[in-house]
């Protein structure tokens, strides 16, 4: 099972959320404990998951895009390149060929075209990945994050590869997922292939507001279950409480405002270990996740 | 002749640090000084018009990049696509079926046109988002919305907040302030390329100092001298502390601190800027905020007239 945990808004507890559902899977009796439990930091832009885990990393790769390379011997300059290019990303000038890295998405589509053969690729690095175990109760988690260049436009492909390299295979396998904020590709990409998107949201108009783009996004486009979580429970308004009865999407729990647990997140402390009681909350949430995608498999 | 309007574009590397809040806060103080236009640019999650209460006059259509389409008819169901497109966008058809486009998927590259051995591909130019202009009390409001899964935001943003600097010079209003997305990526330079200052508003988290380091990081490659204000600050004054010293060692100034205090939610809730909503601890503090943030600006004095 996969679940992606996302929010639309950014700083709604969307990590907070992730880690303490980890926490409390993790710390499941053996018999209910998914046998491989994997977690993964998809927000690259700013991966913050390993501050609260403090995984153990033993592994780092480099991961990037196919960035064309001209071979001046074989090469003619007769532009082909450059046309075929929808990122604009090769220009030919007189006889010399000039590749744009940031411009280019790695398609492979001046490699195909070029008539002799003159273009190779190779990997031009946009970001690495780092893998590890957190060690869980006895439990072994393993987690991943892609963590994108600084300068680097393109959060997708390091995503991509994420979650190519980090998706368990087996049937009773757990995956979480950790979206990055807002709406665009790089959370439909996280959120693809999911078996259930939870979005964390706060009881505000800046809360509601992205909350509906996002189950536009994962209910609507990917046609996904969802559900959501209401974090900050109390600050705002009735909008979101309305919107959800209105819509059809299940509240699967209230985290109440505590400015206890705002501290306690401030310090990198998990909700699960600052306040025990939680284990049992977070552990019931699996379990409602658990039914809906058992239900709508 | 106007000069080139100044820019600051506020970011915060982590969402939800209270920058909407900040900024429409800005905008608020801003106005009652001088001219200016305003633009969002957080243009996936757009916020700011639902404090600043714009009336719409435009509205316009954004297309960008492309998108892939095969002719069922035309197609022979032999793969080509499917193994030329590195970006998993072809979704093959069962058993002789046309094989079909996962429109959120396509790139716009036309790797499977080129590849296609029938020309059953062809391309077009999608609308992925919208962007408009609105009146504000404060100024013109330029701000978009970006399609659920949309492509491109980084163009997009570049697009509103370059129709917001072409106002301020025609206009000759001194100053465009930027609300800028969250994250270190591809909006969030198109955000902060070519702004004379940018404000970080940073939360005294671990979390919250882990992504000030990475916009930090950011802003000093492209350029842009930044300024650090520290929001919630007494949720933990000894990550404030640790945010000072950590600015003061890289010599970037930190223009203040403000409490935590749920009246700035419920400003929010109220859909007005804080600073106008309520005097307090929350109002004054960004008052001396706004008050630094002016001395960095090189506004004339001639232009600090009300519009």
């Amino acid at each position: 099972m996969q679940i992606a945990i996302a929010s639309g808004k950014g700083g709604t507890g969307k990590t907070t959320v992730a880690v303490n559902l980890l926490l409390a899977v993790a710390g499941l009796e053996a018999a209910e404990r998914p046998t491989d439990i994997v977690f993964l930091d998809c927000d690259v832009e700013e991966p913050n998951a390993a501050i609260f885990l403090k995984p153990t990393f033993t592994e780092t790769e480099e991961v990037g895009l196919l960035l064309p390379e001209i071979d001046e011997d074989k090469c003619t300059y007769c532009g082909v390149c450059a046309e075929v290019c929808a990122f604009h990303a090769i220009a030919v000038l007189g006889q010399k060929v000039l590749v744009f890295p940031e411009l280019c998405h790695g398609c492979g589509s001046c490699t195909y075209n070029c008539p002799t053969g003159a273009i190779h690729e190779v990997l031009r690095p946009t970001g690495h990945l780092e893998w590890g175990m957190v060690d869980v109760s006895g439990a072994a988690v393993r987690f991943g994050h892609g963590v994108l260049n600084v300068g680097e436009a393109m959060a997708t492909p390091v995503i991509k590869k994420l979650k190519q390299k980090g998706l368990p295979r087996g049937q009773d396998a757990l995956a979480l997922l950790d979206a990055p904020p807002g709406n665009s590709c790089p959370v439909v990409e996280t959120m693809r292939g999911a078996d259930f998107v939870l979005l964390v949201t706060e009881p505000t108009p800046f809360g509601l507001h992205d909350l509906r783009v996002a189950i536009k996004v994962a209910r609507d486009e990917l046609q996904l279950p969802v559900g959501v979580v209401i974090n900050r429970d109390g600050v705002g308004d009735e909008g979101v409480e309305q919107f959800c009865a209105e819509s059809g999407v299940p509240i699967l729990l209230r985290i109440p405002l505590d400015r206890r647990i705002a501290e306690a997140y401030a310090d990198g402390i998990t909700i699960v270990a600052a306040f025990p009681e939680y284990r049992k909350t977070f552990a019931g949430l699996y379990r409602q996740i658990r039914e809906i995608v058992e239900v709508t498999a | 002749m106007n000069g080139e309007p100044q820019q600051i574009v506020v970011l915060s590397g982590k969402g939800g640090t209270g920058k909407t809040s900040v900024i429409a806060a800005l905008v608020h103080l801003a106005a009652q000084e001088f001219p200016l236009a305003i633009a969002d640019t957080d243009v996936d999650a757009s916020n700011l018009d639902l404090v600043l209460r714009p009336q719409r006059l435009e509205e316009h259509i954004f297309k960008s990049g492309l998108l892939a389409h095969i002719d069922p008819e035309t197609c022979i169901s032999c793969g080509a696509c499917y193994d030329a497109c590195r970006f998993d966008a072809i979704i093959p058809g069962a058993e002789g079926e046309p094989y079909r486009v996962d429109e959120v998927s396509c790139e716009g590259c036309n790797a499977c046109t080129y590849r296609c051995p029938v020309d059953a591909i062809t391309s077009s130019e999608p609308e992925v988002g919208r962007w408009f202009v609105s009146d504000t009390p404060y100024g013109p409001l330029y701000h978009a919305h970006l399609f659920a899964g949309g492509d491109n935001s980084g163009k997009l943003v570049t697009l509103v907040k370059q129709q917001a600097r072409l106002r301020a010079l025609d206009d000759g209003r001194p100053l465009v302030l930027v609300d800028g997305p969250p994250g270190i990526g591809c909006p969030v330079i198109s955000a902060a390329s070519g702004a004379t200052l940018a404000l970080l508003v940073v939360e005294p988290t671990l979390s919250g100092v882990h992504d000030l380091e990475r916009v930090l990081q950011l802003t000093a490659h492209f350029g842009v001298p930044a300024l650090v204000l520290i929001n919630k600050a007494d949720l933990s004054m000894v990550r404030t502390q640790e945010i000072e010293k950590f600015c003061r060692e890289r010599n970037v100034p930190v223009v203040g601190r403000i409490p935590y205090d749920t009246v700035v939610t419920e400003a929010m809730v109220q859909g007005i800027p804080i600073t106008a909503y309520r005097e307090g601890q929350v109002t004054q503090a960004l008052r001396e905020v706004w008050q630094k943030i002016v001395k960095k600006l090189k506004i004339k004095n001639e232009e600090m007239t009300n519009d």
